[in-house]
């Protein structure tokens, strides 16, 4: 079972507000399906090398030709709180 | 034992240094790079982190990026790759920085006395904009986001903590600057934020090797900031641990204007980037062809460049680096060398001195490709002086000259009739000045040897400077002689 | 015209062609019909007729669902969030692009689980999709509302996007053909990531000739998808009847335990079909296949949680919070993402977290080497892998919301294929309890036009209808 404090963490990393019922709802079914995935702790792994990629690509890179940007107001048109110039949002640290 | 108080202790330096390249379009998408266009007019889908969009590697930042890691003399990872470090903050569209982590591009390398721990590609934050006029919302202090920065491509590079002192890493970081800028990735510009340096800095008890807490220093944006910011943390650390304390581990802004270093608010948690192999992007695996071409794109360094100057040309140390870390100065010298070589004249030392010493200070800019001052005029004016043909005062006479109308010293110093006086014609007018000056000869002939300095004096005033003041010298002694 | 909706894409085309019906006509009826709908497949329907499109272009003008995961430039793009509500993209994906292109115009954009994440489609939003076969049911999902609306005759196609499952699953619930192409053979530039080395697009239609189709105008290298390719071979129309000399291997893993009666039955029945066309049939171990899940379940999320991070009030979508930075960060993402979307934020972060991502990421990403090697011995002494798609029929609406691990378990039998980043087909295969299930044929990477004619002779010999289930 994983601790409150280690839900309200990831919570916090996340940037997910919980409320208390939540927190307590979310601590039995992250535990559940944890333990579910601990069973995979049971393999033996050594040497074997992780796979991120299924695709054996290398080198996909583009040139360095300049495309068209959007104008200013199709990019901030679908800004919850656009400004004149740019996207509004509150002070960090406010 | 001595007590902590009268220890010596030695700083422990590093620093990571962010250079925005100069490509044409953005490190992920086909936005062009900004350079003080209106805010939000260089975006797109891609570089605003909108649903659905991804990433695609821009070619020529890699290639720049490989050609900083061989001017390093790093070493070029077979296959390296992109991760992903996840954090939230409004200048970061997708909540996670493209960046490199485990397998950097490039490692292992040196620059002068400083070993490079890593070379890495990854992209740059947007500007996040602090309450200005448009940043009012509702009367409330509010920020606004540009995005016209977001995914410039950067590389950056960590040194390994090998400097020693706050002077020692702003030489060290104008020798980075002047390589990169000769390598021609970026416009490494301090004030416009092209070049970013970060420090961190430990202090140990002199000759021990392990290493002390750092703190990291952030914001010195110029040579001074660096300097004098690197010196304050020194300073700050020395007085806590003589005081008996320790340093605690932090990240520390450096003020510009009170000099003082504040601890940047600490964040609600502390950082867990969660890192992990970026899924959208595959392995940067140099080939041979685009090592090759990398390798052939990099021009002769500076360190090197300055080595061949003392070697080769025999320039003082101090000249050879100045040639060299402001290579359109070392262009300039080079140019005129060989010009002067194809005339069979000018000493490489008085050129070099001469481009250093009086061209660059009568330029507006200091550039002296930009001026009017030809190379090859210049070098037919150092070889005018070496021929006695003209004095060096005058030969700076025609110098302002030419800065200010360009134009040839040959015909300038006719113009101006600033022609060396010739031998018959010097021996009358010292003749005259001897006579003219009898006391300062009596008084040269009783052992003041100093009363010679007037009687050169009214030499070249008579001859408005256009002797040369060695000649003067040698011939007064040989008439007082006789 | 009711008819015509009935029959499958290629049939529809061929009536296009044959001048029986106009593209607009088509369009207009499929609209109505869509704009009509109460299985609650739908979240926006096309208002205007597209341009024309001519009856010889490639797909002839056949109307397309798109699963609202796919961005279309100013149309409503959610991918089933309120967190996205009223989001209008400002460019399209390149999939509904190149199939608009090839003359099959979007009629709408259907209903999904949130983020393409859930098995049923009642992590959606915008509410619940009802299974055509029976309305209690669940269409699956997370594909529900493209596989819903096929199934019910409101498009002729769809397109449906699987991660771990979410095109072959609901395919399987709604008696349709669903195909979950190689990793990397279709772009995925323009649909909503949720774990992009998994993602990858597919149509879901009524046939195999359909899926042949319309995946043919799918795949193909996008230079805005770094990690896509061009396919090695030409899309073929399949039209083999036949299975001589093909080998079918069953994994004992995927095709017992946890397995429904009904289900297995069906499995039998149809494994005797491809030995009676000529095919065999062996026990092929996929030994690490059962860890496949767990593996799913850590590398899904860990990818999804960072995906998902961009959904920060800042240039788009929904805003929340009190005035202060970190308010606006938690409360937008509390009030815009649903249950099962921060549940899996929660489990994805927890795994990349320090300290954690060595025992669960690092380890899954191992398990995901394993699970390829399986596939690949596997291969060497088979043509196809194949098990059931879903081990169990279309379950009542409600029956699996509080049990988020028994959700999970429905893609038990589908994750595998998705690990490996092999191409994956699911064909009905028969009824249990009067529901479709599912038949799953697993081949190696690229393998597709083998694939689709092993499907399409099974298909022959099967017979399930193609039309809307009995009423």
């Amino acid at each position: 079972m994983i601790e409150r404090e280690q839900v309200l963490h990831v919570a916090r990393l996340a940037r997910l507000l919980l409320s208390d019922e939540e927190v307590e709802r979310m601590r039995e079914e992250l535990s559940g399906i944890l333990d579910h995935i601990e069973k995979i702790g049971e393999l033996d792994l050594d040497g074997v090398d992780p796979t991120s990629h299924v695709i054996a690509l290398e080198n996909v890179l583009r040139p360095d030709e300049p495309r068209p940007s959007l104008a200013r107001e199709a990019a901030l048109s679908m800004a919850p709180q656009p400004g004149d110039t740019g996207f509004g949002v509150p002070s960090p640290g406010s | 034992m001595s007590s902590v108080a009268d220890r010596a202790y030695e700083p422990v330096i590093g620093l990571e240094i962010h250079v925005q390249l100069s490509t044409r379009t953005k490190m992920f998408c086909g936005c062009a790079l900004s350079f003080g266009e209106e805010p939000n007019t260089r975006t797109c889908p891609v570089c605003l982190g909108h649903p659905g969009t991804l990433p695609v590697v821009n070619a020529e930042a890699v290639h720049y990026g490989l050609m900083i890691g061989l001017a390093l003399d790093c070493e070029l990872a077979p296959r390296s790759i992109f991760h992903r470090k996840n954090y939230f903050y409004p200048d970061l569209p997708k909540g996670y920085q493209v960046s490199q982590y485990d397998i950097p591009l490039a490692a292992g390398g040196r620059l002068g006395d400083v070993r490079i721990h890593r070379v890495h590609l990854e992209e740059d934050a947007a500007k996040l904009v602090h309450s200005g006029a448009s940043g009012r919302i509702h009367g409330a202090e509010g920020s606004v986001v540009d995005f016209n920065r977001g995914g410039t491509p950067l590389v950056e590079i960590v040194s390994e903590p090998d400097i020693r002192s706050a002077s020692e890493a702003a030489e060290w970081l104008r020798l980075l600057r002047a390589t990169l800028r000769r390598i021609g990735v970026s416009d490494v510009n301090m004030e416009e934020g092209s070049l970013r340096c970060d420090a961190n800095v430990s202090i140990r008890p002199a000759g021990e090797a392990t290493l002390g807490t750092k703190a990291e220093l952030k914001n010195m944006n110029s040579f001074r900031f660096i300097e004098r910011g690197i010196e304050a943390e020194i300073a700050r650390q020395e007085a806590i641990v003589r005081a008996g304390e320790s340093v605690v581990q932090e990240t520390l802004h450096f003020d510009p204007a009170s000099g003082a270093l504040t601890p940047l608010r600490s964040k609600e948690e502390a950082h867990d980037y969660r890192y992990f192999p970026e899924p959208d992007l595959v392995p940067v695996a140099p080939t041979e062809a685009m090592v090759g071409r990398a390798r052939e794109a990099l021009p002769e360094l500076p360190a090197a460049r300055a080595a061949r100057f003392e070697r080769e040309l025999g320039l003082s140390s101090d000249t050879a680096r100045l040639l060299s870390f402001r290579g359109e100065l070392g262009d300039y010298y080079e140019e005129a060398l060989g010009a002067a070589r194809a005339d069979g004249g000018a000493d490489p030392t008085a050129l070099a001195s001469w481009v250093t010493v009086e061209l660059v200070p009568r330029l507006p800019d200091g550039d002296p490709s930009a001026s009017r001052v030809r190379p090859d005029a210049l070098a037919r004016l150092v070889s005018m002086v070496g021929a006695k043909r003209v004095s060096g005062s005058a030969a700076k006479e025609v110098l302002t000259a030419m800065a200010e109308d360009g134009g040839d010293p040959e015909a300038i110093v006719a113009e101006r009739g600033l022609a060396m006086t010739d031998s018959a014609d010097l021996g009358a007018v010292v003749d005259q000045a001897l006579a003219a000056n009898a006391a300062a000869v009596a008084q040269y002939r009783a052992g003041k040897e100093k009363a010679l300095g007037a009687i050169v004096g009214a030499v070249m005033r008579e001859t408005k400077g256009r002797a040369d003041g060695g000649a003067v010298r040698e011939l007064i002694l040989e008439r007082l002689s006789q | 015209m009711s008819e015509l909706l009935d029959l499958t894409a290629a049939q529809t085309a061929a009536s296009l062609r044959a001048g029986e019906v106009s593209t607009d006509e088509l369009f207009d009826h499929s609209r109505a019909r869509a704009a009509n709908d109460d299985l609650g497949a739908f979240l926006w329907v096309a208002e205007d007729a597209p341009p024309p499109v001519s009856a010889q272009a490639p797909l002839a003008g056949v109307p397309l669902a798109v699963k609202d995961i796919f961005c279309a430039e100013g149309v409503p793009s959610t991918s089933g969030s309120r967190i996205l509500e009223g989001y209008r993209p400002a460019y399209t994906a390149t999939v509904v692009e190149r199939l608009a292109a090839a003359g099959a115009p979007m009629v709408g954009k259907t209903n999904m689980d949130e983020f393409a994440m859930g098995s049923s489609n009642e992590n959606s939003a915008y509410g619940p999709v009802r299974n055509p076969w029976d309305r209690e049911r669940v269409p699956g999902g997370s594909s529900g509302g493209s596989a819903a609306a096929v199934a019910a005759g409101i498009a002729p196609w769809a397109i449906g996007t699987d991660t771990g499952g979410s095109i072959r699953q609901p395919a399987s619930l709604c008696g349709l053909v669903g195909l979950k192409p190689t990793y990397g053979s279709v772009s995925r530039y323009g649909m909503i990531a949720f774990a992009s080395s998994l993602d990858q697009a597919g149509p879901i239609t009524r046939d195999v000739t359909d899926a042949a189709l319309l995946f043919r105008h799918m795949v193909g290298r996008d230079p805005c998808d770094s990690t896509s390719l061009d396919h090695p071979e030409e899309i073929e129309l399949p039209q083999a009847d036949r299975l001589d000399g093909l080998r079918f291997g069953v994994p004992p893993e995927l095709s017992g335990e946890g397995i429904e009666p009904g289900v297995l039955t069906v499995l039998k029945d149809v494994l005797g079909r491809v030995e009676h066309l000529g095919g065999t049939v062996n026990e092929t171990r996929l030994p690490h296949s059962p860890h496949g899940l767990s593996a799913y379940y850590v590398l899904a999320p860990a990818e999804a949680s960072a995906n998902l991070a961009r959904y920060d009030g800042v240039r788009y979508g929904l805003r929340a919070g009190n005035g202060d930075l970190l308010s606006m960060y938690e409360h937008t993402r509390a009030e815009g993402f649903g249950d099962e979307v921060k549940r899996r934020i929660m489990l994805g972060t927890y795994a990349l977290s320090s300290g954690y991502y060595d025992a669960y990421y690092g380890r899954a990403q191992r398990v995901r080497t394993k699970i390829v090697a399986d596939f690949a011995s596997a291969f060497e002494s088979c043509d196809f892998v194949i098990t059931p798609t879903s081990p169990s029929v279309a379950f009542r609406i409600g029956e699996r919301t509080g049990d988020p691990l028994a959700m999970y378990l429905s893609d038990y039998c589908a994750v595998p294929a998705s690990l490996a980043g092999l191409p994956a087909i699911s064909i009905p295969g028969g009824l249990s309890e009067g529901l479709p299930v599912g038949i799953q044929l697993v081949g190696p990477a690229f393998s597709e036009n083998r694939l689709l004619q092993a499907a399409h002779a099974l298909e022959g010999a099967i017979a399930f209808p193609t039309g809307p289930p009995p009423t």
